[in-house]
């Protein structure tokens, strides 16, 4: 029966998450934005809202809430909504614990998902995106290839999250079956192990704050229990997971730019008049709140269907373009709002419109 | 709790309501549209009998009510069912009898007495058609600023003004018809403003209103739009809409323009069905021709027919969503003139737009008069002008999301 409503819990969640990323990140973003650098107090208090741990089960030290692609979608947006790459680092453990919780073997568990409960913040990440224009998630050419009873993993990856100081990597590589073929394949590794090389901090156009690295795999030896398993199903299963976050996050970068125009538009006059009481302000204006909705609508849908553990290829690839789309839109439209004074970097705006050109690009870059 | 999985109750409904679109209507769509003011007699018979036997059909919302047990769900599974109605032929849609707008009317603002005297019509063994009269032609967008005046002599109202573009005016307000009733607003005091506007119920064949004529259209041909000229109409007291008294504010106003509330998501819903038998037809068209929609490709690697797809399909799902949600707050009992809008604003822009990429992307086929697609795409523009223009759905969502008055943006 059709219920557009959170329940209580998922409530309680947001409305922890909402009074941080307003009281604690959002006052952050523009310093961090500049120094390319966020306050480890931050992060550290970031950790203790407990939302990586909170999935984990108990038996591995977690709080044992289970993890819910809706009630990651809620986290994502109001994270988000205080400041992209903040969002993305607090968030960056969920893209080895997640994908463990739903595809590792228990030995695996074991020794990975409880050093995500302790009382610091425990760097790790997903290597999931290539340096090239032609680049697909599905067709890796980073690869694995069978040497005895173990594996070696060849590539590159870029646009690493925390790459400067994930102690653990997800990584994405192509495993040939023999025939010339490959079938992507999910596997972990730790940050020593011999053959990688860690690359020096990119840097892009937005999502400063955010450190990202490339990483290269050099004839690197992966033991075969590091590997994922669930079969194909799971590499698609981790790329709806990632995509509904990342349009979670666009509506929450959205939200912001759209709260933050109207605001400035209801106090700016202009030709006797708040800019707001001019309908081409005011259409604008009346888009985002209407796309922003429709944004959050498409991603609940492909989360909701994630949580039933039903296949929400369709759904999650049409939210994450739709959201990709409406978020650039939405973001610009919010600048020119603020007229010359939105292209000065005394405003949010700018960075809300810097981020959010991210979102067409990160395919299978983001949080689960 | 989230779900976003219709309850079976509804699905049973959609199934039913697509068996009869599907093999009822779409087969005659073409044909009504080119005699265009012909009625189709036989699929109106049929339905009423089939939606008062089985209590499907789009006037269900407005008969719940004397049931002993209401519908939980009832915006809701109007929307599903206009949807699916629409799916097979918009035009045949709005012609199809039943309690329309005049009976939302009705039953919005209507006294006990009122609803069971003019419903009860509906639940008759002949077909049953009523309209809403608001627009003027010096008064569209601005409904406010209508002529037409009401006046008070003795026992009666005494209707003056023109009417223009009134859904099923014709079936509504001919005797020879149907036994049928029209909602007409008109000024009881023009210095008063807003809050002088009343809505009066004038029965078909009432003297001294005449319809005048019926428009040639674009599109949805079979449903007539009436022109209705009152001279000297005189109507019975009781049959003004809520209290005769003007009132300070215009709370009264206000009370009338929440009728929209409940009718923009079910316009919204129409209008989606259009866009969806646009939509399913382009799928069919890929599918004979082998060209897959890959989702989950990167998007380098899409056609641009793939693009256009997506976009559509993603488009159209976001308007079905958000009419879903303000049908479903009002089944909550909660307020929805912001998501209404919403809904009614997105929807009548994206049929319009995925229809002409449809006709677009078939080519000939598409501009072809031998395929419906071109006619869907004549008949999903009305969507984004009536029960209120894309813009003026727009300046509604601005003054609640600025909290402005109509005098603070207008
Ligand atoms: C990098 C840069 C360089 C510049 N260089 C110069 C320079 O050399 N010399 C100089 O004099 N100025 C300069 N400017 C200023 C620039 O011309 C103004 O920023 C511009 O005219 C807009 O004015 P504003 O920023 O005050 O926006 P506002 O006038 O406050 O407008 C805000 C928003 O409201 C909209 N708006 C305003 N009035 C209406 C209306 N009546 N109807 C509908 N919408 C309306 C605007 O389109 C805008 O979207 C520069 C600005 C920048 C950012
Ligand atoms: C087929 C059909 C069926 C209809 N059925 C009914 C019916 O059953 N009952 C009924 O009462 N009416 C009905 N209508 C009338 C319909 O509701 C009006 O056509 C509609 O409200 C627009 O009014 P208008 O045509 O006078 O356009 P106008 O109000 O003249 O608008 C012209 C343009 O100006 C724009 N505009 C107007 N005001 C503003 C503003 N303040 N800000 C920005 N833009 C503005 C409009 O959006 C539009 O683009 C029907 C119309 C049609 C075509």
């Amino acid at each position: 029966m059709i219920n557009f409503e959170l329940d209580q819990e998922q409530q309680l969640i947001r409305d922890t998450v909402v009074s941080f990323a307003r009281d604690e990140i959002r006052p952050h973003a523009r310093e961090a934005d500049e120094k390319g650098l966020i306050p480890s107090a931050l992060i550290q208090k970031g950790w203790e809202l407990g939302l990586v741990q909170s999935i984990i089960p108990e038996e591995f030290g977690g709080f044992g809430n289970g993890h819910s692609a809706i009630s990651g979608a809620v986290v994502a947006e109001e994270l988000a909504y205080g400041d992209l790459s903040i969002a993305m680092h607090l968030l960056a453990p969920r893209l080895v614990t997640v994908p463990v919780l739903e595809f590792g073997s228990d030995a695996l568990k074991r020794s990975v998902l409880p050093r995500f409960c302790g009382d610091r913040f425990e760097p790790a990440s997903a290597a999931v995106m290539e340096p090239r224009m032609d680049f697909d998630a599905l067709t890796p050419t980073t690869s694995l290839k069978r040497d005895g009873d173990d594996y070696t993993l060849n590539g590159e990856k870029c646009l690493v999250p925390l790459g400067n100081e994930a102690r653990q990597f997800l990584v994405i590589a192509g495993l040939s079956n023999g025939t010339g073929a490959s079938h992507p394949q999910a596997v972990l590794i730790d940050r020593e192990t011999p053959g990688l090389t860690i690359g020096d901090r990119e840097r892009n156009m937005g999502l400063k704050a955010l450190a990202t690295t490339r990483l290269v795999f050099d004839g690197c030896k992966v033991p075969r229990e590091q590997l994922l398993g669930g079969g194909d199903g799971a590499i698609a299963r981790l790329a709806n997971l990632w995509r509904v976050a990342q349009s979670a996050m666009a509506v929450g970068v959205a939200r912001a730019a759209f709260d933050y125009a109207r605001d400035y538009a209801k106090d700016r006059r202009a030709f006797g008049q708040v800019i707001a009481q001019k309908q081409a302000i005011a259409f604008m204006l009346a888009d985002m709140a209407m796309e922003v909705d429709a944004m959050r609508l498409l991603t609940w849908e492909a989360a909701w269907k994630l949580d039933r553990n039903e296949d929400a290829t369709r759904e999650a690839h049409l939210a994450k373009r739709y959201a990709a789309e409406m978020a650039l839109k939405i973001t610009d439209n919010a600048l020119q709002v603020l007229g010359g004074h939105g292209y000065i970097r005394d405003h949010l705006v700018e960075l809300f419109l810097r981020n959010a050109r991210s979102f067409a690009m990160l395919e299978g870059f983001a949080i689960a | 709790m989230i779900d976003y999985e219709l309850s079976p109750d509804i699905v049973a409904t959609r199934e039913q309501l697509h068996m009869l679109a599907e093999h009822a209507m779409r087969p005659i769509a073409r044909d009504y549209d080119e005699r265009e003011h012909e009625k189709p007699w036989d699929f109106i018979n049929m339905t009423w009998q089939l939606s008062k036997n089985s209590g499907i059909g789009p006037g269900r919302e407005n008969r719940d009510k004397t049931e002993p047990r209401p519908d939980a769900e009832r915006n809701l599974r109007t929307c599903v069912a206009v949807e699916e109605l629409s799916w097979g032929d918009a035009g045949l849609y709005l012609a199809m009898p039943g309690p329309g707008l005049g009976g939302a009317a009705v039953m919005a603002a209507g006294t006990p007495e009122q609803k069971e005297r003019f419903l009860s019509r509906f639940k008759g063994e002949k077909a049953v058609w009523s309209a809403m009269a608001i627009t003027e032609p010096g008064a569209g967008s601005d409904s406010a600023a209508i002529q037409t005046t009401a006046v008070r002599d003795g026992d009666h109202w005494v209707l003056n003004g023109t009417k223009i573009f009134c859904t099923s005016g014709l079936m509504a307000g001919d005797p020879s018809k149907s036994n049928g009733f029209i909602v007409v607003w008109a000024t009881v005091d023009r210095s008063a403003g807003r809050a002088g506007i009343k809505s009066f119920i004038v029965n078909a064949g009432t003297p001294g209103m005449t319809i005048a004529k019926c428009e040639d259209k674009m599109g949805i041909r079979v449903s007539d739009t009436a022109t209705l000229i009152f001279e000297d109409c005189r109507i019975p007291l009781d049959q003004i809409l809520g209290s005769p008294e003007v009132p300070k504010t215009s709370e009264g106003f206000k009370g009338v323009m929440a009728t929209f509330d409940a009718t923009r998501p079910i316009v919204a819903a129409s209008a989606i069905g259009v866009g969806r038998a646009a939509l399913d037809f382009v799928r069919e068209e890929l599918k004979r021709q082998n060209i897959p929609i890959r989702y989950g490709t990167a998007v380098h690697k899409l056609t641009a027919i793939e693009r256009d797809f997506m976009d559509m399909e993603a488009n159209l799902q976001a308007a079905r969503l958000l009419t879903w949600r303000a049908a479903w707050m009002m089944d909550r009992g909660q307020r929805n003139n912001l998501e209404a809008s919403m809904a009614k604003a997105k929807a009548g822009l994206v049929v319009t737009q995925v229809t002409q990429k449809a006709v677009e992307i078939l080519g000939p086929l598409g501009y072809s008069r031998e395929l419906l697609l071109e006619k869907w795409m004549r008949d999903a523009k009305i969507n984004d002008i009536f029960e209120g223009t894309q813009q003026i759905n727009m300046m509604i969502i601005a003054r609640r999301i600025l909290g402005y008055s109509s005098k603070e943006l207008s």
